[in-house]
């Protein structure tokens, strides 16, 4: 068998042909369901998978560079939508889809991703009571990251301003879509950089797809790593994003957010008006206290109760007076009557009695010494007799010795 | 330098506490419920003078700025 050789293909040539015609436009910008399997996330960061149904498998490659279209972390047996272009990889001749986006395909597949990347976060120690921040009391400033339409930004601009006016700092934000995450995770970053107190990120209610940013990872890190502490506020009360759990606190809603941000004024005036009530009823309790005290002091050295216990004084002097008066009395009766009594008893023994019954005494001059006997006197002594009313001098003549008994 | 507000509501609190526990003297206590009452004051002022400015920031060239933001009713 001859084989006409109208022209003959190397490998190369061969495989450049088919890629010629499989590129050609046919097969650009298509979207593929299917299952993910057998993926690889390669060290250069590539991700290499197979995307699979019952029937049949697609290799496919997603670079690097499109990692930023990437809005959840694809997982083994995970059901997604592929947006890519058909390409032909050369070396081993095999056709193959270059991915450019990846979408979970369903809200079941969304909420896979959802409880993938919480849990992923939670066992890392993003959402743990004691990495979240304090929520300044009184905040001087506050970031505000929202959407520049839509009632959020209203909604919390009205509250702050109705309970505790304050300095605003808002940036606009993409809060919805392809471009949302990067531009979350943007405005955190640039708010950072600024003098604000405290952040609220906000959106308004929607589905798990309208909310998709807020449990992407790279908006959950941005929260995380924020210096500034975060208030996050997305979608309804019911809504939870994981945003929300990262944040330093959760607010159900936009306007709880700003209550939760700042005080409120009237409570704060009570409260202060409360402390003033205090401040005064106190320093009036304090004046009146030291009026009674001065009022008491001031009656001890009133005149009238000065003359009053000065009189009792007196009356009580008059008084030892009139006790001491009399007992000085009677102390000189008793005295008396012992001086009488010692006076009768020395008349008793008094010479005045004998002298007048007509005895005498004779003493010897000049010493006046008693004379008892003939022998106490001579001859020409001088000698004075005591009678009973004056004495008489005489002298001695003569003297004579008997015997009268 | 102006006092802010928490730390002038702070301080209130300590010298309402302080006077409640009494043993100060006449002079002390005069003393402390003139500042007191003087910061009464100017917590309600601040309270009552308080506005609302919002700026929006904006990322251009780089470069950081903010204006005005008007809000709409």
């Amino acid at each position: 068998m001859v084989f006409e050789e109208k022209g003959i293909y190397t490998v190369g040539e061969f495989t450049l042909a088919v890629k010629s015609i499989l590129t050609s436009g046919q097969f650009n910008d298509v979207w593929i369901r299917g299952e993910i399997s057998n993926l690889t996330n390669h060290n250069s960061g590539h991700r290499y998978f197979t995307l699979k149904d019952k029937n049949s498998s697609l290799q496919c490659v997603m670079f690097k560079w499109y990692n930023r279209n990437l809005r959840f972390e694809p997982e083994h047996g995970m059901k997604v939508l592929v947006l890519g272009d058909l390409d032909v990889y050369e070396l081993k001749g095999v056709y193959q889809l270059k991915v450019r986006a990846i979408r979970p395909d369903g809200i079941g597949e969304l909420y896979k991703a959802y409880e993938l990347l919480k849990n992923k976060l939670a066992l890392e120690g993003l959402f743990s009571p004691e990495r979240k921040k304090p929520i300044p009391k009184f905040p001087k400033k506050i970031g505000v990251a929202t959407s520049e339409t839509g009632a959020v930004l209203h909604d919390i601009l009205t509250v702050i301003n109705r309970r505790y006016p304050v300095n605003l700092l808002f940036i606009p934000t993409i809060v919805q879509g392809e471009y949302a995450a990067p531009s979350i995770v943007r405005s955190i970053e640039l708010l950072n950089n600024t003098d604000i107190d405290v952040i609220i990120l906000g959106r308004g209610g929607g589905s798990i797809e309208d909310l998709w940013a807020f449990n992407e990872e790279v908006v959950a890190r941005a929260i995380f790593n924020s210096r500034i502490p975060i208030i996050s506020a997305v979608g309804h009360e019911t809504d939870y994003t994981i945003a929300d759990f990262v944040a330093d606190v959760r607010a159900p809603t936009p306007s709880a957010a700003a209550e939760i941000a700042v005080p409120d004024r009237q409570e704060l005036a009570n409260h202060i008006s409360r402390l003033g009530d205090r401040l005064i009823e106190n320093q009036r309790r304090s004046i009146s206290d030291r009026i009674s005290r001065l009022t008491d002091l001031k009656a001890n050295v009133e005149p009238r109760l000065l003359l009053e216990r000065v009189a009792d004084y007196m009356q009580f002097i008059d008084e030892l007076t009139q006790r001491q008066s009399l007992n000085i009395r009677r102390l000189l009766e008793v005295k008396t009557s012992l001086l009488n009594a010692h006076g009768g008893k020395l008349d008793a023994v008094s010479p005045l009695g004998t002298l007048l019954r007509g005895y005498s005494i004779t003493v010897k001059m000049p010493y006046k010494t008693l004379v008892r006997s003939v022998a106490d006197v001579e001859k020409k002594d001088e000698l004075s007799i005591i009678v009973n009313d004056g004495r008489i001098k005489c002298g001695v003549n003569d003297k004579e010795e008997c015997k009268w008994k | 330098m102006e006092m802010s507000f928490e730390d002038a509501i702070a301080e209130l609190e300590s010298i309402v506490d302080k006077l409640e526990k009494g043993q100060l003297s006449l002079d002390e206590s005069l003393a402390l419920f003139e500042k007191g009452i003087k910061l009464v004051r100017e917590c309600n002022d601040k309270l009552k003078n308080a506005r609302q400015k919002v700026e929006k920031l904006i990322e251009e060239n780089d470069e950081l700025r903010t204006e005005p933001f008007e809000v709409e009713e």
